[in-house]
């Protein structure tokens, strides 16, 4: 398993040799070089994957499905693209004094950790290590969340340390009492935290213990998802950081908190043969998809604005992983996946319309498409496609959740075409006037790089226009995997 | 030591466990905090190497060392140093007043007694004491983390948290296995650090340590204009 090692070490070894690195020039071409190395490793990596359909490696240390082989190859293309557009946005805000180049140099190393952290989460097969390093990808980005050293940027870094802090402390809590049960099945060792194994005497483990610690991994990850009411600290970070960081907050480590919550759920419904973890999530996705919808109409930042649409996505997402059937989980494989594309591509496009504006204010960004129509047209393409706007990616996923919610929980689907109206609303609302009407004097040319943007409204086009054959049957694949703990469970009680 | 004399110890630094986190909720001097967290991390290091011994498990001295030195000695150290260069000796008055909190403590107390019930049926360890201290523990950090207002005590309000976290493990399941160990325990300084890093620049930037000074920048980003 030589590829494995090789993309797991490509973000760690480029983030140590980042930290020697001053020369903020060569610096952004390291990033870029080994964003683009993890991302090559990372599909040789899923193509050898694909072809057995699971593998252990390293003795059992990692293990490999089609459900995290996915979202890895996920995480580098987004990562990759993220240092593209990070070189000439970061250079500007050196030349506009943001930042230093020590600053800079912590940035690149610590953004690099980041991916390191998500990596090994996605791929390692222990639930205590990937408590691990999902703490360790939080605080890599709390330190990017206060790159600027601004009073509000200090504040919001501290609200997410804490915050995060805590509710990753619940879900460490989670593990404990999963170990407290699985330790008196499997032998007291790290077997006895191995998912594969877990999953494998699911039945076996203590359904009210497994209940108990349900609540605490749901309470502790749900914080990390965003989930209302644990979901303070999400807008104030995406604001408050460098807009490269926010667009791997929303676009990456979201998805890792759910994976994490997805894996113990699967745990959850084969010892308890019942619905309930499931109910929970749904109860969760609910009543987030509904305040993050309201809220989104207050914010007078624009990236608030779009963190608050992060929340109803990942909303969302939650809801349908709770649901539960193989459509609702294939359909939220693909939600977080062209979720994560358009997340990503709109913050890109924020972050250079906030450059050329000199502000983040809604009330204060105008007349984009006439001040550089590139900026202008990629907001609105990728709000068009958050949306939901048919042909992107999101509206299929969209309708597919909406198909399984029908199907399982018919009187869900009121609330959900409530709350995607609302937030709807919202966003254009904002973008409106924003893109379109006069350019005011205040407005600055930047250098601006488009193409990630590009490239990743294209993508969410083409899952939205025809979902390639093999992409498909990897969503197929994972969706089983996925249900599968469900329906064994459901089938023997 | 026979089985049943380990198991009484454990249960007797559980009983200890719990009166570390009321006291730490009761003080209101900075240093009596610290003091009492320290005396925690050393509880913790006991009650580690009493069960690594009386299970024959030699990773856990590993823990147990792990705990001596990082929670009973480095951590206070640091907080120490932090109180004395930024003179924050003089606290806080809590947002509860001292006997309202305690009132508080003992319901979440009795909450996790009550939460922790279905455990008890099925545990094969006599531990189920120890995981309702545990819990409780985890509760009166968070309630220490609510009622202050200074972000030194929050802070030691979250380590008091992992302190209760750690005993759960130790107690209750007799530890993880020793990478999950040594991983969170990592996490652990490298939060920490980066904890006493923040303090020196909340404290340059807005000349207080307290958190509604902080969060105040964030409420009014929405306002003004």
């Amino acid at each position: 398993m030589n590829l494995f090692l090789a993309t797991l070490l490509s973000p760690l070894l480029g983030g140590l040799l980042l930290a020697l690195i001053n020369n903020p020039r060569l610096a952004a071409r390291l990033n870029v070089v080994t964003g683009i190395s993890t991302f090559i490793f990372s599909v040789l990596l899923a193509l050898e994957v694909l072809g057995v359909k699971s593998v252990d490696a390293m003795d059992g240390w990692f293990h490999l499905d089609a459900y995290n082989v996915f979202l890895v190859v996920l995480t580098a293309f987004v990562g990759m693209t993220t240092t593209i557009f990070s070189g000439p946005y970061m250079r500007h805000e050196l030349e506009n004094g943001r930042v230093d180049v020590m600053r800079l140099r912590l940035y690149h190393s610590m953004f690099q950790l980041f991916q390191f952290g998500m990596l090994l989460g996605f791929t390692t097969n222990n639930i205590g290590v990937l408590w691990v390093s999902l703490e360790l990808a939080t605080l890599a980005t709390v330190l990017l969340v206060s790159l600027y050293r601004t009073p509000a940027s200090i504040a919001a870094a501290w609200k997410y340390f804490i915050l995060c802090g805590m509710g990753i402390a619940l879900a460490l809590f989670g593990t404990v009492l999963v170990f407290f049960t699985s330790s008196a099945v499997l032998g007291h060792g790290n077997e006895a935290l191995n998912w594969t194994a877990l999953y494998a005497h699911a039945a076996q483990l203590d359904p009210a213990v497994m209940s108990i610690a349900f609540c605490f991994l749901m309470v502790g990850y749900g914080t990390k998802v965003g989930l209302a009411p644990m979901h303070a600290w999400l807008p104030d970070a995406h604001g408050e950081g460098p807009t490269p960081v926010s667009a791997v907050l929303s676009g990456l480590l979201l998805n890792l908190a759910l994976y994490a919550l997805v894996r113990c759920k699967m745990l959850v419904d084969g010892s308890t043969g019942t619905e309930m973890a499931g109910h929970i999530m749904m109860g969760f996705g609910l009543l987030s998809l509904a305040v993050s919808a309201l809220s989104l109409h207050k914010q007078r930042d624009i990236k608030r604005m779009f963190s608050f649409s992060s929340i109803e996505h990942m909303a969302l997402m939650t809801f349908a992983f709770g649901i539960g059937t193989s459509l609702a989980t294939f359909a939220a494989l693909l939600h977080m996946t062209v979720h994560s594309l358009v997340k990503s591509a709109i913050f890109f496009t924020v972050g250079h319309a906030a450059q050329a504006m000199g502000t983040q204010k809604v009330a204060e960004i105008r007349g984009l498409i006439r001040h550089h129509p590139g900026i202008g047209w990629g907001l609105l393409v990728g709000v068009a496609a958050i949306a939901g706007f048919p042909p992107f990616g999101v509206f299929t996923s969209e309708f597919l959740i909406f198909t399984a919610a029908l199907e399982s929980y018919p009187w869900t689907t009121v609330p959900l075409l409530l709350g995607l109206l609302v937030a709807m609303a919202g966003l254009f609302r904002f973008v409106q006037p924003m893109v379109y009407g006069e350019t005011p004097d205040y407005a600055k040319h930047v250098h601006v790089n488009m193409t990630p943007v590009y490239i990743h409204l294209s993508l969410a086009l083409l899952l939205g226009l025809a979902i390639p054959g093999f992409l498909a049957d990897w969503y197929h694949q994972a969706a089983t995997l996925i249900t599968m703990a469900a329906t064994a469970a459901g089938g023997g009680a | 030591m026979s089985a049943a004399l380990v198991q009484q110890l454990v249960d007797g630094f559980a009983a200890l466990m719990l009166l570390t986190s009321f006291a730490l909720l009761a003080q209101h001097r900075m240093l009596s905090v610290l003091h009492w967290f320290a005396g925690q991390g050393l509880l913790l290091a006991a009650t580690a190497a009493i069960v690594a011994y009386g299970t024959d498990n030699e990773e856990l001295y590993i823990s147990a060392l792990m705990a001596l030195l990082l929670k009973g000695m480095l951590l206070p150290w640091l907080l120490r140093r932090v109180i004395r260069q930024l003179h924050v000796h003089r606290e806080v008055e809590p947002l509860m007043n001292g006997s309202l909190t305690m009132l508080v403590a003992l319901g979440v107390t009795l909450f996790s007694f009550h939460i922790i019930q279905p455990i008890e049926k099925t545990s094969l360890l006599m531990t189920r004491d120890s995981m309702a201290i545990a819990t409780a523990c985890v509760l009166l950090g968070m309630l220490m983390m609510i009622t202050r207002k200074k972000a030194i005590t929050q802070v030691i309000g979250f380590l008091a948290v992992e302190n209760a976290l750690f005993f759960a493990a130790i107690g209750a399941t007799n530890g993880m296995p020793l990478v999950v160990e040594i991983g969170i325990a990592f996490d652990v300084l490298i939060a920490a650090l980066i904890f006493g890093l923040f303090f020196f620049q909340i404290r340059t930037t807005f000349d207080s340590l307290e958190v509604d000074t902080m969060n105040a920048h964030l409420i009014h980003k929405d306002d003004d204009e």
